[in-house]
């Protein structure tokens, strides 16, 4: 090149109209992407974070109270209507959509109305024998639909409301109707007029109870339906009830018609055992209440009684077996309510849960299992007599001085509360307060038990035993791995067991059911002799080794020796296993379960807490290894140097400045590996029997919360309270294992500063 | 040299061995696991020799012939307590676990055998195994062959003749023809009769669908009923074919004899294999091998998965794994790019990256919770009411599937990436993006042409490794999507081709399900230790690669990180 040529060189135009062009085109770009990242990367942020609003928002409705409003009809709010038809209300109900309600008069009057407007849809007079009154009135329960009036003739009348749904133009109309489950004709219960009387049974078998003070006779009726003709036979059976000595009030049978409690003046209550038809007996007489009883209802499903009195008290009641196996009544719980007497209580159709209206008008729903008053709210005046609710529980229909009030009410999840979540709660039929998790079962009215506490003590005790096994070989491995292992060695031997964390739990879960477990259960001498066996091998081995003359000795350079240690391992393992029958033979006389279920009464299942903490402890070990390995490393040299240098040994120098210095490391370490051990999944649910039991024992099985999710969450219904609590028992993961880990992602990120400065 | 006990124990010696053991221990542990898995997985194709001999039990006899699936000594202490009568004059005895099949005769396939009681062990090669499509295996002598009910030939004895051989090849060849028939009836079945299935249903959701609009236009209706009717006829036309090749395979049947004396039918027609073990040389052995490891690899489960293949799970979880690398990768390196390039670094920053870094350690199962409820029951709900009202109230995206799990896991694994994407990013050094940025480019192409090809390996460490998390998670998916057995593949001929609101069947859940819900698991275990196999084979695989591939972009890029 020459000078000349270089003179030569255009002028450069940076700044020509396509150059312009391009570089607006750049400057666009780059904006354009500068906003779509940010886009992207907050909305990707946003994404991750919305699962921790997102399980809030489905636990949240569960803690919310129960609200009232006044009923709405095509926005309208519906006002206070006349009671239809005249007399004295004795019953009220509501069918399924709370659309028609029901009311039966003392004139037997039995009166379908609109619930909205009061109008009068079918009215029913029930063809009373002549000179017949009606005296009292029983009720089987409030979802069976079926009611009895008792006369003044000692017969009875025994009805049904039922409601048929017809869709005419595509528009739903509900037609109520009258049955008569137990025959059209009056039955006789008793020769003397019924004062009081009790309905009760299931299904084919019913019994009515009834009479005056001194003459009460019971009646069992047992229908059975001819196989050919189809036709139904009444069979019935009489007996008379011995003198309950206190003044009857109101009178309750459960549905087995094995009890009849009976409420008595000034505040007792009496107990007779039916269970021999022929023969009934009072088992008890108690002062249930400091003052007169005002309401004595069964509750859903008919095994516990509440009883409100006049100071405004609501308890409840039910029979518990002591420790003679004799059926005491027993006060399980009372109820927080206001001062004033309650003067009417309805029960829910669906759930273990009531509400109430006391003198001052003021409404109020509970749940019985949860022990909790969901509301409590001033809805009529001073003189509300009669409650009711519909079967969903979402309206309740009150009467006051000739009005009838509609009401809507919002109370999706009454079953939760901190005591029934977190507490120890008495179920009915249970014998004390236990924590128990049964969230389903057959029957409709079942008590659901929703105690998370069995589910968190399994997934502790999961956890406990995992970090048993894991946390000892896993730290121990990483000190040698880190401190005393040769690099060459070290760099095979670390992502070798990283190489485990990425290994599927489900194999392992796998292979601890079905190997493991059996293996264990067949073997069990020798797993123990196993766990005491290979440290003294090690120890043995080792001692062994540094006898040997060091012209062996130096055959195999320091930091090697745990490739030495694998068959001395391999062989220890091998011989326990292999005396284990013998042992066995030995020392448990041939059968070591045996053993210990029957000499020691420790109850051992196949699948048990100590097989998930091998299995769990397997995979929870690379976790734990590799970030204690790193802590450990990351030591710096001179430190150790410097120690060595003092003349102090290799072992003391770790133990003495290496460890302390890597400790924050090792602890979170173990935090993180305990968050993984807390959550993980598939190895509980294929290696344990799943029971929700809360017992420390080695030998028997568990629940952990996230198996309880795995397992039942297919199959629970969308928006009802089990599924929002299995949500809640995600949240209560979610948070543990974020908080654990956030913790030791602190502590190793000062751990770093420290290190930087040093 | 000798050194005391004291001093040993002074020098600190005996602690750094027992941190040694730990070190072998894990390793046993690991090697141990992996070698289960393999032996027994892999030992279930080898076809293994039936013995056959005399069982001798309180003075009666009777053959039985079988696999030997285990054998282990037990205490014979136990075997009096559970009322066998035995001699105690030995501590132990063997006992073997025998396969001996014909579930149909015996009521179960596996009977225990004790040594000293089976005498005359024999290994008769004309002994054959018959793979059936029911009951499980037969094994047994030919007896005869019939065409039509008719006998065509027959064999009295069991020993090896000229005879027994010339009715066991012809015997071959026409297992051979029926499974073709079989393939033609498949082909029928599935596709031809699967296509015409999937466009009735299709025309079924477009009447609805025009029924919801109130189109009350007839035109498009008569459209629907005339290929309606057109489909039918091709239908009726099927049914005919398929009647034709079913009277054409169900043409022949066998009768065996099987151990203890009783003779059995066995149409060929539901033979998938025929062999006789005991007869076959190891060049055979292994061609049998490479066949039923082709079969498992390839072929459809049989017998409730406890048989045949796992060809639908495999495709299940290659499937789902794809789709969500598919919106993983974007969206982990966009979120890695925009906290590392674009976010300011403050407290919010640090507080976020600490959050993400945490995600990653949350059970799976909650985000398979989180998954159900927001992805399926959220989001699917109102997709379904907003396009798919036609197909109502069956849910379509409503309900667990293929989309739901794949975004669930994709979820799961985008911290994974984030965090390797974003330690690839911090390792670039500020010299060079200056320098770019210097040289007059934007942030934007800095960040394309510069940083993102020096972080290429560290993404893609992060994408493998969050394959391999999601090939291995099973626990969120048994919320989304997963299911034991699906009626067909997410892929298929029929449009839109991919069915992202399918169910599929997957690896990890297949182990699960086959291994503890089967009802026969004692048969399926073999196949349940072959599945683990192949699952830990390709998570090694993916995190083996994800290591080479780290290692080998390092290699390619080490130049520029001087």
């Amino acid at each position: 090149m020459s000078i000349e040529n270089s003179s030569v060189i255009p002028d450069l135009d940076f700044n020509t109209p396509a150059q312009r062009r391009g570089r607006k085109l750049r400057a666009l770009k780059d904006k354009v992407a500068r906003v779509g990242i940010g886009l992207g990367g907050v909305s990707v942020i946003i994404a991750i974070l919305l699962i921790f609003f997102y399980l809030l928002y489905e636990v949240i409705p569960m803690f919310r109270s129960a609200e009232v409003q006044p009923w709405e009809q095509n926005g309208q709010i519906v006002e206070p209507y006349a009671v239809p038809g005249a007399g004295k209300t004795l019953y009220m109900a509501m069918e399924e959509q709370a659309e028609i309600g029901i009311r039966v008069t003392d004139q037997g009057n039995i009166i379908f109305f609109s619930t909205t407007s009061g109008e009068v849809i079918k009215s029913i007079q029930a063809s009373l024998p002549v000179g017949a009154t009606i005296t009292s009135f029983a009720m089987v329960s409030e979802n069976s639909r079926m009611f009895a009036l008792g006369l003044s003739n000692g017969q009875a009348l025994v009805f049904k409301h039922t409601y048929k749904s017809t869709y005419p133009d595509g528009k739903r109309v509900i037609l109520p109707n009258i049955a008569y489950p137990l025959g059209e004709a009056p039955i006789d219960v008793a020769s003397t007029a019924l004062e009081q009387l009790t309905i009760s049974g299931s299904e084919g078998s019913y019994a009515l109870i009834g009479g005056n003070q001194e003459n009460l006779q019971a009646i069992f009726i047992s229908q059975t339906e001819n196989m050919f003709t189809g036709d139904v036979e009444l069979e019935e059976s009489t007996t008379h009830l011995p003198d309950l000595g206190i003044k009857i009030k109101k009178m309750l049978l459960m549905p087995d018609l094995a009890w009849l409690f009976v409420a008595g003046e000034s505040g007792k209550m009496a107990v007779v055992n039916l269970r021999n038809q022929d023969a009934p007996i009072i088992t008890q007489v108690l002062q249930a209440s400091s003052s007169k009883i005002t309401t004595f209802d069964l509750l859903l499903g008919g095994n516990a009684v509440l009883l409100g009195n006049a100071e405004g008290e609501v308890s409840e009641w039910f029979l518990v077996r002591d420790d003679q196996g004799e059926w005491q009544m027993t006060k399980i719980r009372s109820f927080d309510t206001g001062q004033t007497a309650i003067s009417d209580l309805a029960i829910e159709h669906r759930r273990k849960g009531f509400a109430t209206i006391d003198a001052a008008g003021e409404l109020r729903l509970y749940n019985t299992t949860a022990n909790v008053n969901v509301l409590a709210e001033k809805v009529a005046q001073a003189n509300a007599s009669m409650i009711t609710l519909a079967p969903r529980a979402n309206a309740a229909l009150i009467e006051e001085a000739g009005k009838l009030t509609l009401l809507h009410i919002d109370n999706e999840h009454p079953e939760v509360s901190w005591s029934s979540l977190w507490g120890k709660v008495w179920y009915e039929g249970y014998e004390e307060p236990k924590y128990v998790w049964q969230s389903s079962a057959a029957n409709n009215d079942f008590e659901p038990k929703f105690s998370l506490m069995p589910l968190a003590f399994g997934t502790l005790k999961a956890a406990f035993y995992a970090m048993i096994l894991a946390t000892p070989l896993a730290i121990c491995g990483a000190i040698y791995t880190a401190y005393f292992m040769v690099p060459t060695l070290r760099r095979k031997v670390k992502p070798f067991i990283e190489l485990m964390e990425a290994l599927p739990t489900v194999i392992l879960g796998f292979l601890a059911g079905l190997w493991l477990a059996p293996f264990m259960e067949e073997n069990l001498p020798g797993i123990f002799v196993t766990l005491l066996m290979i440290p003294v091998a090690i120890l043995a081995f080792a001692y062994a080794w540094a006898q040997m003359p060091k012209k062996v000795r130096w055959l195999v350079p320091d930091g090697w020796d745990a490739l030495l240690l694998i068959p001395v391992i391999m062989l220890a393992t091998w011989f326990s296993i292999s005396i284990s029958p013998s042992m066995e033979l030995a020392l448990f006389d041939g059968n070591m379960r045996h053993w210990l279920t029957n000499d020691l009464g420790i109850a051992y299942d196949q699948r048990n807490a100590m097989v998930i903490g091998i299995a769990m402890g397997f995979a929870i070990i690379p976790t734990i290894f590799s970030i204690t390995e790193d802590a450990i490393f990351a030591v710096p040299k001179h430190l150790s140097y410097g120690s060595l240098a003092l003349g102090a040994t290799p072992w003391q120098t770790l133990t003495r400045v290496v460890i302390p210095t890597a400790s924050p490391g090792i602890f979170s370490a173990v935090m993180i590996g305990m968050g993984r051990a807390v959550g993980e999944t598939m190895i509980v649910l294929m290696a344990t029997g799943n029971t929700p039991i809360m017992d420390a024992n080695i030998f028997e099985g568990m629940r952990t919360l996230a198996a309880n999710i795995a397992v039942e969450m297919p199959e629970s219904e969308v928006g009802s309270t089990h599924y929002r609590i299995l949500f809640l028992a995600a949240f209560v993961l979610f948070m543990f294992t974020f908080a654990v880990n956030t913790v030791a992602e602190v502590i190793r990120q000062r751990l770093r500063n420290k290190y930087g400065s040093l | 040299m000798n050194i005391s006990v004291k001093e040993w124990y002074k020098s600190g010696s005996p602690w750094v061995w027992l941190n040694a053991g730990a070190v072998a221990i894990s390793l046993i542990m690991v090697i141990g696991l992996l070698g289960l898995i393999a032996v027994r997985g892999l030992s279930h194709f080898w076809p293994a020799d039936i013995v056959q001999g005399t069982y001798t039990v309180d003075g009666q006899s009777k053959t039985i012939a079988g696999e030997i699936v285990e054998t282990n000594e037990v205490l014979t202490k136990q075997l009096i307590e559970a009322g066998i009568k035995i001699p105690d004059d030995t501590e132990f005895s063997t006992r073997h676990l025998l396969k001996v099949g014909n579930r149909d005769v015996y009521g179960s396939d596996f009977s225990w055998a004790l040594e000293q009681f089976f005498t005359d062990q024999s290994r008769p090669t004309m002994l054959f195994t018959a793979e059936r499509r029911e009951w499980g295996n037969l094994y047994g002598y030919l007896r005869s062959l019939k065409e039509d009910g008719k006998e065509i030939g027959h064999v009295e004895s069991n020993d090896e003749s000229a005879e027994y051989l010339a009715l066991w090849a012809e015997l071959d060849k026409r297992v051979e023809r029926a499974l073709d028939i079989r393939e033609d009836i498949l082909e029928i079945e599935k596709h031809e009769i699967g296509a015409i299935n999937y466009e009735l249903e299709r025309l079924r959701l477009k009447e609805r669908g025009l029924q919801l609009d109130n189109v009350t236009d007839q035109a498009p209706y008569v459209a629907i009923n005339q290929r309606r009717k057109e489909l039918d006829q091709a239908y009726e036309g099927m049914q005919q074919r398929l009647l034709d090749l079913y009277t054409q395979i169900n043409r022949d049947s066998l009768t065996a004899e099987v151990a203890g004396g009783k003779v059995v039918d066995l149409q060929i027609a539901k033979i998938v294999r025929i062999f006789r073990p005991n007869a076959m040389n190891t060049g055979q052995k292994m061609l049998h091998y490479a066949a039923k490891l082709w079969e498992f690899v390839s072929d459809e489960p049989r017998e409730a998965n406890t048989e045949g293949g796992i060809f639908p799970a495999i495709f299940g979880t290659v499937m789902m794994v794809l789709l969500m690398s598919l919106l993983v990768t974007p969206f982990g390196v966009v979120a890695a790019v925009y906290l590392r390039e674009y976010a300011k670094q403050g407290f919010v920053t640090r507080l976020i990256r600490i959050a993400v870094n945490n995600l990653a350690g949350v059970p799976s199962i909650v985000y398979g919770v989180f998954g159900l409820g927001f992805f399926v029951y959220f989001l699917g709900g109102n997709i379904d009411d907003l396009f798919f009202a036609a197909a109502k109230p069956a849910p379509t995206f409503g309900t667990p599937g293929l989309m739901w799990a794949s975004l669930t896991l994709a979820l799961l694994t985008v911290p994974v990436v984030i965090v390797a994407t974003e330690e690839g990013l911090s390792r670039i050094p500020r010299a060079l993006r200056e320098g770019s940025l210097a040289l007059g480019a934007t942030k934007f192409e800095t960040l394309m042409k510069v940083v993102l090809p020096m972080a290429s390996p560290a993404m893609m460490t992060g994408v493998i490794l969050a394959i391999a998390r999601a090939a291995g998670e099973v626990a969120p998916l048994m919320l989304v999507g997963v299911v034991k057995l699906a009626p067909s593949l997410p892929l298929d001929g029929n449009y839109p081709f991919i069915h992202l609101d399918q169910k599929f069947m997957h690896l990890g859940f297949h182990i699960y399900d086959v291994g503890f819900q089967s009802p026969n698991v004692e048969a399926a275990r073999p196949l349940v230790y072959a599945t683990a196999l192949l699952l830990v084979l390709v998570i090694a695989l993916l995190n083996m690669s994800a290591i080479a591939i780290r290692n080998h972009l390092r290699e390619k890029y080490k130049a520029l990180e001087m």
